[in-house]
């Protein structure tokens, strides 16, 4: 019977072609390590965000008046209404968790070199989109960080000379933050920014799928037709589509066998992710805030106005400048330069594992820059601290610069042919 | 951007400011499966802080449940203001004339815990003390130049600081030893700190209402990512079997 109806399917729609080109005959390499789990954790939590999000704009409402009162409502008077709530807070904390991991991983093994550059390019532009999510996001509990975080980062777009003043204007649609920002926020947060992430994560993956995954070697398992002997090709069916041009090597179907293998990372994942949600939904104030539990009040700045912290490494950078237009541009300018990471190195050699030890130092100290600029941006600013924020700024674009520069000569290991195990 | 924000800062017309105080805080040992507690805590809290500080995100018959409050009783005993049983924990302070009279309205409390902290506000119900200099006669230790008159003052006493002499850097000076009741209160001091942790309990309660059934879910949630991990795990060992 089943039979009969798939034939119906396929004969109308490539429902089983589509199965098996990007799933059932889908060649992987098989030496995915850990790292490499991060990709299906961000869309979980994407699922995650969208399916709580619904349910939570069935109770919220998106005035000035009522925001923060129907947020309490939810929490207080919707059955398991608390636990959509968290589940939603924890979920925006932890999309940014997965996805740093998820970019890092991608720094380590290469896998923006050609020919990734535009599936990485794409990532960048999901990074970008759900910076801005998350951020509208945030001004919608309509708390004293809602209000006074949005006001500050707004205002940033002051700073661009000429056109400033009425480009806040423009954003806030007020000439502070009102009712009129949260009512288009709330427009952007729940369909204009989900939808484009959708669309983005869709041709990240189309992308992906087209020019094959790298690997913790770094090496393809794309080969000239030919060039494998039979008796060492994978004994799996893999779809025309990649066979018909290459000899597939050291590869494995992704259904069922990196399926079964994502399902053990997403159940240790999800532990983590209950934790927070049933036990710890503040995390020491890290994902929800003390001051965020106080309805905002356009009359009463808070004594230290801080983001939320997935965006701390990139506010202190601002801060660490004392010019304010000069500050916001090194801002964006330390997010276009890992989107320009394709062309910044121009090593041959992609991964960690076969490259100098100047690299291996080169990301460690960018890993170190980007964790303290994290932790400086949670904390008041200090002459030390702001000390100290400029130092790890510095060593943040070093990184950049070196990596251009001892990149296209680099002392680079001998690489393998072949994907080891 | 420090410049920018202290600017921020000028432009918008702060009425008011928490000023922090660097004064270490009790622990409160609140536990909120003592219903008793909390119980107390709700009779206290209604009796002396709902005329100025509202509840007004949670409702009357929410609280009595989660309480142990049978209906009537709650409705007969701790429910002054003439509300249904299903309303809000509102107060009839008009928001704008408080602000005259208090400098500012007196804050709703539903969150404070999540605001301040349990510690903080077990603490600052404990440190009023007689200060002549500002409006209500009291002052608070931990939240300086307070707004609020003392209204535990019936049941604490009259609070004073006390001081010692002490030898500091080799001059005897009188030195800030904390504060001392004069024994007029209704209550020993050890049964206003218990009374205090009452209040302080509820309010730990009415920040987190749905607390101990989140804990409880939770760790059935935990219990079947056990199992549902364990069998994901054989899967994939049994699957990745043939690719040995």
């Amino acid at each position: 019977m089943f039979k009969r109806l798939q034939e119906w399917m396929d004969a109308r729609i490539p429902m089983t072609k589509t199965w098996n080109i990007h799933l059932a005959q889908y060649p992987a390499p098989k030496n995915f390590n850990f790292w490499y789990l991060f990709g299906v954790l961000a869309m979980l939590v994407l699922v995650n965000q969208i399916l709580t999000g619904i349910w939570l704009t069935m109770n919220y409402v998106p005035t000035s008046d009522g925001a923060f009162a129907s947020v309490e409502y939810i929490m207080r008077d919707v059955d398991y209404g608390w636990l959509l709530r968290y589940m939603h807070s924890t979920g925006a904390s932890a999309f940014f968790i997965v996805v740093y991991l998820h970019m890092f991983r991608g720094m380590l093994y290469g896998s923006y070199q050609k020919p990734r550059e535009l599936l990485w390019l794409f990532g960048m532009f999901i990074f970008l989109a759900l910076m801005a999510e998350a951020f509208m996001g945030y001004l919608l509990p309509w708390g004293q960080m809602s209000y006074w975080g949005a006001q500050v980062i707004i205002s940033l777009f002051g700073a661009i000379p000429g056109i400033g003043d009425d480009l806040t204007l423009w954003i806030r649609g007020d000439y502070v933050i009102s009712g009129a920002t949260l009512n288009r926020f709330f427009a952007l947060h729940v369909i204009a920014l989900p939808l484009v992430l959708v669309i983005l994560v869709f041709l990240h993956i189309i992308a992906l799928h087209e020019v094959g995954s790298n690997n913790p070697d770094g090496v393809p398992i794309k080969h000239p037709k030919g060039s494998i002997p039979d008796d060492e090709k994978p004994k799996f069916k893999f779809h025309e589509r990649f066979t018909k041009k290459y000899d597939i090597a050291d590869a494995i179907p992704f259904y069922p066998y990196y399926v079964v293998k994502d399902l053990v990372g997403i159940g240790i994942f999800l532990f983590l992710f209950c934790y927070v949600i049933f036990f710890n939904p503040e995390v020491g104030g890290f994902f929800l805030e003390p001051p965020n539990f106080e309805p905002a009040n356009p009359l009463k700045t808070p004594p230290h106005i801080a983001p939320v912290w997935y965006f701390t490494p990139f506010y202190a950078i601002l801060r660490a400048v004392p010019d304010k237009l000069f500050g916001v541009i090194l801002m964006f300018a330390s997010i276009v330069l890992l989107a320009l990471l394709p062309w910044l190195d121009r090593c041959r050699v992609r991964s960690i594992r076969y490259r100098s030890a100047l690299h291996k130092l080169n990301i460690a100290m960018f890993a170190v820059a980007f964790l303290v600029l994290g932790y400086l941006g949670t904390q008041p600013a200090t002459p030390t601290s702001t000390m100290f924020a400029r130092i790890f700024t510095f060593l943040y674009f070093a990184f950049f610069v070196l990596l251009f520069f001892y990149s296209k000569r680099e002392k680079t290991k001998p690489v393998p042919e072949r994907v080891t195990k | 951007m420090r410049q920018f924000l202290l600017a921020l800062l000028a432009v918008i017309p702060a009425l008011a400011f928490a000023s922090e105080s660097d004064i270490p805080l009790d622990e409160a040992k609140v536990d909120l499966h003592n219903k008793a507690s909390l119980q107390r805590g709700a009779q206290l809290f209604m009796n002396y802080c709902l005329g100025c500080h509202s509840l007004k995100y949670q409702r009357y018959n929410q609280t009595f449940e989660d309480l142990g409050i049978p209906e009537e009783l709650g409705q007969k005993y701790l429910q002054f203001t003439g509300h249904k049983k299903g309303d809000l924990i509102t107060n009839n302070m008009p928001a704008e004339e408080a602000g005259k009279w208090f400098g500012n309205p007196p804050p709703d409390l539903t969150n404070v815990i999540r605001v301040r902290g349990k510690d903080w506000v077990y603490t600052y119900l404990r440190s009023f003390y007689v200060d002549d200099s500002r409006p209500w006669g009291v002052n608070n230790v931990v939240f300086p130049n307070v707004g609020m008159p003392h209204v535990l003052q019936e049941l604490q006493g009259v609070p004073t600081k006390a001081y010692e002499e002490r030898m500091v850097d080799g001059e005897m000076k009188d030195v800030y030893v904390g504060l001392k009741s004069d024994g007029s209160g209704r209550l020993s001091p050890s049964e206003y700190d218990q009374a205090t942790l009452d209040i302080t309990n509820f309010l730990v309660y009415m920040a987190e209402p749905m607390k101990l059934e989140q804990r409880r879910i939770g760790w059935y949630v935990f219990g079947f990512l056990l199992v549902f991990t364990i069998l994901a795990w054989l899967l994939k060992k049994e699957f990745w079997k043939d690719l040995k």
